[in-house]
């Protein structure tokens, strides 16, 4: 198959709250510099899994390797070379743009030219240099996700883990920031993203397609039939 | 340690920029402090009398002018029987009544023997306590004066002298023993409630996962946490200390830097609790509620209202974990007695020993993978 260096794999990954199974049984890889998407509906354990791999949550068995580090073991290793966003929106309301830029950064253990340089590079990449001193809480979602985006890049991680991000937000804005993820992966970050939007897998090097904690089909978008695997999928639901 | 300053200046920022946090901070340990200190008193001043005069004498209106000449009575007037003074009583328009029976005069000059009946409404029971001690103790000076008028010559005095005298506190004033104490509780409150929910805030909005998912370092976000809060309490015990010199008068007797040396490790222990209790719950609310009760019962077992010496033993030896009860109790001795830091020595240590312990249990219980 892919003979491109693994920077995630994970086997066998179980998670379970009390009775219910989050996460049953899943195996996959993932390869440096490709966007993977997660697809699946509300529930089907998507948001479990990528907060295993961040080293949020802890599996219940498996394995997780990330960027080579076992996340289960030294799950505080691998946090400087990842970038995560999660689906509820997680910066400072009541800082402004920049503030946010420079706290996070700081945190990534940025020095202040980098901080400064950088904040600037994504402010005008976004065209919003303007609002920089606007506190976030006025400023739009879409805008606060295109934000968002740019933070959890500050620190140049090796991965970035994205947890729905285009939920909610208008279809021009979706369109751009496709394309900050495009050129983010062009860069040789990893993107890992979750979404239920099915037309957005179209955008993916590979997906795989979740359902009730389970992996039910994973590969090249143009390879699966995707609207046959959701019939499928939506058939055994019923 | 770089990083510690990023966290403080952000929690910084984010305490001066909220409107309603600011003048909580400042205003309010000042007006409670205040209110506070005028109200939390036990004296009662201005008992409502009522006399039951049966005699209608010159003894009985010495008697009774005694009462109403005194700074803690307010004489109500007479009542023509037993049956109309107890009403007033049971009706709560009166505290106490006396009641002179008849021939009062006439038994006390020709057997020396007159008699009074003193009832006093003692629901509230310290308080019956106070102010049947305080007819005694006129009704004893009316004694005094009769003696010293019928056997002048015969009459040096009593036979023991007392001569008492109270130290620390000459004039029993109570805003001088309560503003000592009254200041512990507010840092406390201030301090408690504000890191406790700091913390839970960050997980209501969720962005503690983006903080849990950065190489943050627990120590350093705890420490970034931690010390705005230590710094904002400090501010307030110096400026409740202000307060208490200028306002109320009240001067330390011991050293001030001694004070705010026990109170730095002071509030390690409480922001430490506070830690503890926001690691324990997901909302403000609950934390809330949890800091509230354990604050409640620290308050009622400190001995800021009532003496921990009249508890008994098991509340005593519960004092143990009680850091207020620590504080309060040093905190006295400094700012009333003058007292050195070898008279409380034993308890600074176990305040430390205690403050230590409860940070980094407390640490270790913060968990950045759940």
């Amino acid at each position: 198959m892919d003979k491109r260096e693994k920077i995630i794999e994970v086997e066998n990954l179980v998670k379970r709250f009390g009775a219910f199974v989050a996460n049953n049984n899943l195996t996959f890889d993932i390869y440096k510099g490709e966007i993977f998407g997660f697809l699946g509906a509300n529930g089907a354990g998507k948001t479990t899994t990528i907060k295993i791999l961040c080293g949020l949550l802890k599996p219940t068995s498996g394995k997780v390797r990330v960027a080579g580090v076992d996340i289960n073991k030294h799950p505080e290793d691998v946090k400087k070379r990842i970038g995560y966003m999660c689906q509820f929106f997680s910066m400072y309301n009541d800082m402004t743009v920049k503030e946010n830029f420079r706290f996070y950064g700081g945190i990534y253990g940025l020095n202040k030219k980098d901080i400064s340089d950088r904040t600037n590079f994504y402010l005008d990449k976004l065209n919003m240099k303007s609002i920089e001193n606007m506190l976030l809480k006025n400023i739009p979602l879409g805008w606060k996700q295109k934000l968002a985006f740019s933070v959890a890049n500050l620190h140049h991680p090796d991965i970035i883990f994205l947890d729905e991000p285009t939920s909610g937000v208008d279809p021009i804005t979706r369109r751009q920031f496709w394309e900050m993820i495009y050129e983010a992966s062009d860069n040789g970050t990893t993107v890992f993203v979750t979404t239920h939007y099915m037309d957005e897998a179209e955008y993916c090097e590979r997906v795989s397609i979740m359902s009730e904690g389970k992996i039910k089909a994973l590969g090249r978008p143009r390879d699966l039939n995707i609207n046959d695997v959701f019939l499928k999928i939506a058939r055994n639901v019923e | 340690m770089r990083t510690i300053r990023y966290i403080l200046q952000k929690e910084f920022i984010q305490i001066f920029r909220d409107k309603s946090l600011l003048p909580i901070i400042i205003l309010i340990p000042i007006i409670e402090l205040l209110i506070l200190s005028y109200t939390a008193t036990f004296e009662i001043k201005k008992v409502r009398l009522i006399v039951v005069d049966q005699d209608h004498s010159t003894e009985s209106r010495h008697l009774i002018d005694r009462f109403s000449g005194s700074s803690f009575y307010r004489y109500l007037g007479q009542k023509a029987s037993y049956d109309k003074a107890k009403e007033a009583v049971a009706k709560g328009d009166a505290d106490q009544f006396i009641v002179i029976e008849p021939h009062f005069e006439k038994k006390l000059l020709n057997e020396k023997k007159g008699e009074i009946q003193i009832t006093t409404d003692a629901i509230n029971g310290s308080a019956a306590g106070l102010m049947a001690a305080y007819a005694i103790s006129i009704i004893n000076n009316f004694n005094k004066a009769i003696l010293i008028k019928k056997l002048p010559l015969h009459f040096s005095g009593m036979p023991i002298q007392i001569s008492s005298s109270f130290w620390y506190n000459p004039e029993l004033n109570y805003i001088t023993y309560m503003v000592p104490g009254i200041l512990v509780l507010l840092i406390t409150i201030i301090a408690l409630f504000l890191s406790s929910m700091n913390i839970v805030k960050e997980k209501e909005l969720g962005t503690i996962e983006q903080l849990n998912v950065t190489p943050i370092r627990k120590f350093e976000f705890i420490a970034g946490k931690l010390i705005p809060f230590w710094i904002i309490a400090m501010v307030d015990l110096i400026i409740g200390l202000l307060v208490a010199r200028f306002w109320f008068g009240i001067i330390i007797f011991g050293n001030p830097l001694l004070l705010l040396f026990v109170a730095s490790v002071y509030l390690v222990l409480v922001l430490a609790i506070g830690l503890f209790i926001s690691t324990l719950t997901k909302t403000m609310q609950q934390s809330m509620f949890i800091s509230w009760f354990v604050l409640v019962i620290f308050i009622l077992m400190s001995g800021l209202f009532t003496p921990v010496e009249s508890m008994p033993l098991w509340a005593q030896q519960l004092n143990m974990v009680n850091p207020l009860a620590y504080f309060i109790k040093i905190n006295r001795m400094i700012m009333l007695k003058g007292a050195t830091f070898y008279d409380f020595h034993k308890d600074f240590f176990i305040l430390t020993g205690y403050a230590v312990a409860m940070l980094i249990f407390s640490t270790l219980k913060y968990k950045k993978t759940s």
